[in-house]
């Protein structure tokens, strides 16, 4: 089957991005296809590789960081999201004058037209968030 | 073939106190250049959020209830309201927004948007989507 995966809380303070990486994982593990994960609203927190968790915890952005790299995933973060909460690639940190971008990797910014059309392809999206 | 799909995005909170409202809404308006068939529904304190004369000078936030106004111009012109959630709130359509659209197969008549369905009218209606995204 073909997933969407839609993330629309940040990293630890609610369990929903935990959640959305185990499913993300177990989905391909079992031969489904994940079409994009889509980070919303304070979902995006979850691209900065400025966190730095205590280290007997879980890191959820390098996590998230490595499922990519391993499954060639396609994550995206909202742009007028990820604005709004000061979350920067390259490009947008240039763009707004600001000394640093702060995106971890294999995130990627790009507009709400890419969830929209993981809605289209996938056969089912799934919605992690309150 | 292109795809179209019955997109449905709920909205369950009231439009000021927390960003849902507005981050469903921009969502909807990008959503529309997809021509899919996108149908709106307004439940629990979401009916709030078509309320008119809106004013958010006391709060400093961005007043964004006119944006809705615009939907009908982006063929957005499904728009459910729950009865119930109205009626519990002591409210009815005369304190909503009038959000209309021109219907091109009816010589571009102007109609309204906004349709007061029933509790049990609504969970047809979602049964009958593709997609649902509740904010």
């Amino acid at each position: 089957m073909k997933f969407g995966i839609m993330v629309n809380e940040g990293p630890y303070t609610h369990q929903a991005s935990d959640t959305a990486y185990h499913f993300t994982a177990a989905a391909l593990n079992n031969g489904h296809e994940i079409v994009r994960v889509f980070f919303y609203q304070d979902g995006v927190n979850n691209g900065t590789r400025l966190a730095v968790p205590p280290q007997d915890d879980r890191n959820i952005t390098t996590r998230w960081s490595e499922l990519a790299a391993q499954h060639d995933l396609d994550m995206v973060l909202c742009v007028a999201a990820a604005q709004r909460r000061g979350l920067l690639d390259k490009d947008e940190a240039k763009r707004a004058g600001k000394d640093t971008d702060n995106m971890a990797p294999g995130f990627n910014i790009s507009g709400l037209g890419q969830l929209i059309d993981a809605g289209i392809q996938a056969d089912r999206v799934m919605i992690f968030g309150d | 073939m292109s795809v179209i799909k019955k997109f449905l995005y709920v909205n369950r909170r009231a439009p000021h106190g927390s960003i849902y409202a507005l981050e469903s809404l921009e969502v909807v308006l990008i959503g529309a250049a997809f021509d899919q068939d996108v149908a709106l529904a307004f439940i629990d304190d979401g009916v709030y959020q078509l309320m008119l004369n809106q004013d958010t000078s006391g709060i400093a936030t961005k007043n964004f209830s006119s944006t809705y106004k615009a939907l009908g111009d982006y063929d957005v012109n499904k728009i459910y309201v729950e009865k119930e959630s109205l009626e519990m709130r002591g409210l009815s359509k005369e304190n909503l927004l009038p959000l209309t659209y021109e219907d091109e197969d009816d010589d571009w008549a102007e109609k309204d948007s906004i349709q007061i369905v029933t509790s049990a009218e609504l969970s047809d209606i979602i049964d009958n989507q593709d997609l649902i995204f509740s904010f």
